[in-house]
């Protein structure tokens, strides 16, 4: 009895070890990413000056004449990004006051599952679908419409985001207590002003946390623009023309055969490394004020 | 300011106008929304309903359109899928375990709570760089299965895990409780306890973060999975290729033939997704019914 309580006692305690270290994985798992992003950038900027990576206008590594100026890719993630987050974010937050404040509890249970389709879709399908669908019909309304552009990718993408945008703003509607709603009601608003005036507001940190997240996934975002906003790194705010952006340079590095140790490969850890940083600092705020809106009303 | 019975009539009718236009606002943002789906699927269907035949599903890929098939990339596709659930369910679910039923509420936990929730919104192309390093360069996996299936489980792991919990979540305290009050170990009691009646939501949250993987062709681009196979995988340290990777390459030629192969094959790869989904709803509503007890 004595020895079985003390094996199980010495199985318990490396069962603990054995989850304790699953658990760990994932700090193991950002400290990698961090680490190869670290070494092989240090390693780029042995090379390249950072003057030239920060005001350099142009971005030719794969060219015989080498530049290495981050903000065409910049422009071009800003372009998706800024097309992507104009869509999602009316859509995704006039969709959010309909579901919370309008609609019928059985039209919201259709409505919301079907949303959250729009967020399984692959991503490669959305490519496909902004190159071959959304701009040949954009070009019968805008002639001179490149065949890749940064509107139909930044567009889709947008379509993309809504469900994401949509779920967080109601989260934060919801977070909204009813007495607010009920004392605007009772001073003889309508329901339109309850929206606008009283619940939008008190949601508004939620609303802004939605914002950013919705711009950190439009950065991060690759097949679609890797496939429908073209491969022509340009310093450009328009969004017409073929572009270029930070991770669709990333695949069209990675589909070349780029030897290891070479400057070319260590471009796409430089950019890599922009993606992150930009992408965290999101990330980080979003979850900030998340957190800000959850403990206002308690 | 004064009011009269006639000026207050007008301020309600503009009233009840704008509260009209805004809620047909409303539902016309919910429309688009909608119909870009609908018109999507149709886009696809229309396109690729007529490549889609057995001779699609068994030949591999060709220079000719007419002749392409998605042999390799399906059969990739399963391969990659099986490894990476055998390498990330375990470990996530462990990692689940600790966090729920075992970790202190600490500083550590509370970093490692921070650190998950953060990898999640990580790009997906940024662990393609990190398996690319580690797992292609420094470990020499080159890009085989092992290295594809690695990188994609270190991406869906957070998500995994973070369903993990929540499925751990929903079994009652005064479960554990009683199991304790038996004589039960803190193990026996998740082994027997606890697992078994939280297994069907962990099941169905890690079948959907496995379906958010099946469409991912990021990472695997980045660590260097190739576009062109025309054999089977046989070993782990094969070559390999999956569907949206093959949907990425059929789509950027410029030959219209190609882009209804690309169709076609982003037809199986909506088939393939819908029916995890399909499993996973099953086994939530069976989960559901036999938690109320």
């Amino acid at each position: 009895m004595r020895a079985g309580a003390r094996r199980r006692r010495v199985g318990e305690g490396v069962l603990h070890l054995i989850l304790f270290l699953c658990g760990s994985l994932s700090i193991l798992t950002t400290l990698g990413i961090v680490a190869v992003l670290i070494v092989e950038t240090v390693e780029f900027f042995r090379e390249v000056p950072l003057i030239d990576f920060f005001f350099d206008t142009q971005w030719t590594p794969l060219f015989a004449d080498k530049h290495f100026g981050i903000w065409p890719l910049l422009a071009g993630t800003f372009l998706t990004s800024a097309v992507a987050v104009a869509v999602a974010i009316p859509i995704g937050v006039l969709s959010a006051i309909y579901l919370s404040e309008y609609a019928a509890a059985g039209l919201r249970r259709a409505l919301k599952p079907t949303l959250e389709v729009l967020a399984g879709v692959p991503t490669v399908v959305y490519g496909y679908f902004a190159l071959l669908f959304v701009t040949p019909l954009l070009q019968r309304v805008i002639p001179n419409l490149s065949g890749f552009n940064a509107l139909s990718a930044g567009i889709v993408m947008g379509i993309m985001i809504i469900p994401m945008v949509s779920s967080l703003s109601e989260d934060a509607m919801y977070a909204v207590p009813s007495s607010l709603r009920e004392a605007a009601y009772a001073l003889g608003a309508s329901k339109l002003q309850v929206c606008l005036r009283v619940v939008l507001p008190a949601a508004f940190s939620g609303i802004a946390a939605a914002f950013l997240l919705a711009v950190s996934r439009a950065i991060g975002e690759t097949m679609i623009v890797a496939i429908a906003a073209g491969q022509q790194p340009r310093l450009t705010l328009n969004p017409l023309v073929p572009v270029e952006t930070m991770t669709a340079y990333i695949v069209q590095v990675s589909l070349g055969d780029t030897p290891t140790g070479t400057l070319e490969y260590r471009t796409i850890f430089a950019v890599g490394m922009m993606l992150f940083l930009s992408t965290l600092g999101l990330n980080l705020i979003s979850q900030w004020l998340r957190e800000r809106y959850r403990e206002q009303y308690q | 300011m004064k009011l009269d019975a006639p000026a207050m009539r007008r301020v309600l009718a503009r009233r009840a106008w704008a509260d009209r236009l805004f809620r047909g606002c409303a539902v016309l943002m919910l429309l688009i929304a909608v119909g870009t789906l609908a018109a999507l699927l149709i886009d696809v269907l229309i396109d690729g309903a007529g490549r889609l035949n057995w001779q699609f599903l068994t030949s591999y890929p060709s220079r000719k359109p007419e002749q392409a098939g998605a042999l390799s990339s399906i059969v990739g596709t399963i391969y990659l899928m099986v490894l990476t659930a055998a390498f990330a369910f375990p470990i996530g679910v462990a990692a689940a375990i600790y966090l729920e039923e075992y970790a202190a509420r600490n500083w550590f936990s509370r970093i490692i709570e921070i650190n998950i929730a953060n990898l999640a919104g990580v790009p997906s192309v940024i662990y393609g760089l990190l398996g690319l390093e580690l797992f292609v360069r420094t470990m020499g996996f080159d890009r085989s299965l092992l290295a594809g299936s690695l990188t994609m489980a270190l991406l869906v792991l957070p998500i995994v895990i973070i369903s993990a919990r929540e499925a751990l979540r929903t079994v009652p305290p005064s479960i554990r409780e009683a199991s304790y009050a038996l004589g039960a170990s803190r193990w026996q009691t998740i082994r027997h306890q606890v697992i078994p009646l939280a297994f069907p939501g962990i099941l169905t949250g890690s079948i959907l973060a496995f379906s958010r993987a099946i469409g991912e062709a990021a990472p695997l681009i980045t660590i260097g999975a190739l576009t062109y196979i025309a054999f089977l995988p046989d070993s782990l340290l094969s070559p390999f290729t999956v569907l949206p990777i093959q949907i990425f390459n059929w789509v950027s030629r410029p030959q219209a033939g190609f882009h209804a192969t690309a169709a076609a094959a982003i037809l199986v790869l909506l088939i393939v997704l819908l029916l995890m989904n399909a499993v996973a709803v099953y086994l939530r509503q069976r989960y559901q019914k036999r938690l109320s007890f």
